[in-house]
């Protein structure tokens, strides 16, 4: 099969995630949409390895996987407190740092 | 040369005592117009010490000298601080300190009901010294000390009594002037020290055997500017009138017998310089005959008994500059009207300030008159001055300018003949105006405000003045009795001495006649004006333009004002106004843009975190097709 068709794939799942980033209010949809754009990242980054015929790509995606693991912790935890503490997870809402 | 270690003395004593009276304050009020006057007078002492020792040596060894320190030593620039006592110098130390002492002990009476006298003592002895550096320095630098150190003090003096506004101008205008002058002198050192490479005396004259003219003419002209300002001649003469807002006796020290010469001092000190360079010795030729007849116009019309004295003073100092233009011919006797010029010149100062004190500060002449009952000693003392600055014989005046306006006639063709005219023509002024002075003051009729109780000075106020009427009687026949000043003078002008004297336009009794009956007729319209007719007791108004001009000392303020001071403040505030609009104009517009674009930039921080994003998403998106966009 042609490997270049999972770039193909990549770029999709890419721009679904960065319009729903762009286009959405809830944090808990932008935060996925977020881990999408991340995967969408980390299948290139695998493609490429195997269009190369070496590792260093699949070494990479391991990296960019723990960094999202650790972002979803950490993110969640701010996502759950805002919307203990205000009752909305709309992401509009907190829009306080403006001032 | 020979050393003397007790040069130093002349300049430290009188030091110590101002620095003494300075720091000490109000605990020195007791005591310190004595410290002061005691200083003084062992400043004389040690000056007589040193004519004494001067006297005993042959011709050739009589200048000492004594290295202080090594000032400046920079590369090739190398400035001791030395002193230099030669026959020019011992002159000054001796009219500096001597008179200055008679001036001290008149003021200890004349000041006596001031208290900031001790301050007063401290600035007169802050002077005598800064006076005897400027004559003692042995290089132009060292002079630069003392001759800003004098400007200081006549500035302090002037403005002693500075509660009032006008005195505080008058301290200030002076102070002004002189800085035009002393930037001359500063010129004239670097330009010395740029083509000559050395500032000191000895050096300089060398030097200038070999220099070119247009260096000694440009340092030549310097210093005529710097001695133009420190001697109140033409073109900076217009401060010395109002430098009379000091007291008196600092007018008699200061402002007529010592300062004001030190411009003269300084040409003659130069003569070497003036000898190799023409063209500035024709400009203080012309200097000096300028402004005898300008200060003596002006004395006229003055009913202020100090500025009509301060006026001849201006009159007799271009006297002295018109001699010192003559060249070695002259030397000699511009320095013997200015010693004869200092005794009486300070007496006379000296007796105007006792009328002041006897009539209640007035100072207005038209309101003196037939104070010669009252007043004996001074009308005396007063009177033996008078007669010596009109020049009758035998009084000391007579033979000192009787020289000057010989040499005058005898420097040669048309110039001879013109300044010989003018110094001739300024003697019968000068005899009118001091004839005026004289009858206004002592006889005539009383013209005086009421409540006037005019009285003699106390005898410490006298006694200078009687020294000084001495003085100004005896000292013009002691100096041309056998040549023995202008003979003990010469060596310090070099070889040229003896070399005029081929051609004489005049003889010299034909001069002195010419010169007599000059007077005699100035004398007899001064008599015939102010003796036998009625004096106003308040100046006329109805008068000639020549007297409206005379009396506002030849339009000089005004002349400054229009010329110097409105262009000068038109340039300042166009100056102001560039700075306002040009720099600080630059400096707000670059703030202003800065928070005009903040204010744009601003708008995009939305705090929505959505549209941050889409501005990540949109600059990157940006970033790539501008690399793809570049590597094809």
């Amino acid at each position: 099969m042609n490997p270049y068709n999972y770039l193909y794939v990549s770029a999709i799942l890419f721009t679904i995630g960065a319009v729903g980033v762009v286009v959405r209010r809830n944090a808990i949809v932008v935060f996925m949409c977020v881990e999408l754009m991340l995967n969408a990242a980390n299948l290139t980054l695998v493609t490429f390895s195997r269009i190369n015929g070496t590792l260093d790509g699949q070494v990479v995606a391991f990296f960019t996987m723990v960094v999202a693991a650790c972002e979803v912790v950490v993110g969640l935890a701010i996502i759950v407190t805002i919307y203990r503490s205000r009752r909305s997870a709309s992401i509009d809402d907190a829009s306080l740092l403006k001032r | 040369m020979t050393t003397s270690t007790s040069l130093v003395y002349l300049i430290a004593l009188p030091l110590f005592g101002a620095t003494i009276l300075l720091l000490a304050g109000r605990r020195a009020d007791k005591w310190g117009h004595l410290l002061a006057t005691a200083m003084s007078a062992s400043s004389f002492g040690v000056g007589l010490y040193q004519l004494s020792q001067m006297l005993s040596r042959p011709t050739e060894e009589r200048a000492v000298g004594q290295k202080l320190f090594s000032w400046i030593n920079v590369g090739t620039f190398n400035v001791d601080a030395g002193l230099l006592l030669d026959q020019l110098s011992i002159c000054f130390v001796l009219l500096i300190t001597g008179v200055g002492t008679l001036i001290h002990i008149y003021s200890i009476s004349y000041m006596s009901h001031d208290e900031n006298r001790r301050r007063f003592f401290a600035y007169l002895n802050l002077f005598i010294a800064a006076m005897l550096l400027l004559v003692l320095g042995d290089s132009y630098l060292n002079l630069y000390v003392g001759w800003e150190g004098v400007g200081l003090a006549s500035y302090l003096l002037i403005g002693f009594w500075n509660q009032k506004p006008a005195y505080a101008t008058a301290s200030k205008k002076a102070f002004v002037m002189n800085r035009i002058g002393d930037m001359g002198l500063s010129f004239a050192i670097m330009i010395a020290f740029a083509t000559l490479g050395t500032v000191s005396f000895s050096g300089v004259e060398e030097a200038s055997h070999t220099a070119s003219k247009a260096a000694l003419t440009a340092i030549g002209v310097m210093l005529l500017v710097a001695a133009t300002g420190k001697s109140a001649q033409f073109p900076l003469q217009a401060w010395l009138g109002d430098a009379m807002a000091g007291p008196t006796p600092v007018s008699a020290l200061i402002h007529a017998a010592t300062m004001v010469t030190a411009g003269v001092y300084l040409i003659i000190r130069s003569n070497f310089i003036f000898d190799a360079a023409p063209t500035a010795q024709l400009l203080v030729v012309i200097v000096g005959a300028i402004t005898l007849l300008f200060g003596a116009f002006i004395g006229t019309a003055k009913d202020d008994i100090k500025k009509a004295l301060a006026a001849s003073t201006m009159s007799q100092i271009g006297y002295m500059i018109l001699g010192a233009g003559l060249g070695p011919a002259g030397y000699a006797f511009a320095i013997m009207h200015l010693l004869t010029h200092g005794f009486f010149k300070a007496g006379m100062f000296l007796g105007a300030g006792s009328v002041m004190h006897g009539m209640n500060d007035q100072v207005d002449m038209r309101r003196y008159g037939a104070l010669r009952k009252f007043m004996p000693i001074t009308f005396i003392t007063f009177g033996l001055g008078y007669l010596a600055i009109i020049g009758v014989p035998p009084f000391a005046g007579f033979y000192s300018k009787d020289l000057i306006i010989e040499t005058a006639f005898n420097a040669g063709g048309i110039k001879g003949i013109l300044l010989g005219s003018t110094a001739l023509l300024g003697a019968a002024i000068t005899a009118f105006y001091m004839t005026r002075v004289m009858v206004l003051t002592f006889t005539s009729k009383e013209r005086w405000e009421k409540n006037q109780h005019p009285h003699e000075s106390p005898i410490l106020m006298w006694l200078p003045m009687a020294v000084l009427a001495i003085g100004s009687v005896t000292t013009g026949f002691l100096f041309t009795r056998g040549d023995a000043l202008a003979n003990f003078l010469n060596p310090v002008f070099g070889e040229h001495g003896e070399e005029h004297g081929t051609e004489h336009l005049f003889e010299p009794i034909v001069v002195s006649g010419m010169a007599l009956v000059a007077v005699a007729i100035g004398v007899a319209i001064a008599i015939m004006k102010y003796q036998l007719s009625e004096v106003d007791s308040v100046a006329p108004q109805n008068v000639s333009i020549f007297t409206r001009i005379a009396r506002k000392d030849l339009m000089q303020d005004s002349f400054n004002e229009a010329v110097f001071m409105r262009p000068g403040q038109a340039l300042t505030s166009l100056l102001v106004k560039g700075d306002e609009k040009v720099v600080d104009g630059a400096v707000r517009g670059v703030a202003r843009t800065a928070l005009g674009a903040g204010a744009v930039l601003r708008q995009t921080q939305t705090g929505f975190a959505r549209s941050y994003a889409a501005l990540i998403l949109i600059g990157a998106i940006a970033l790539i097709a501008g690399i793809w966009v570049v590597t094809q």
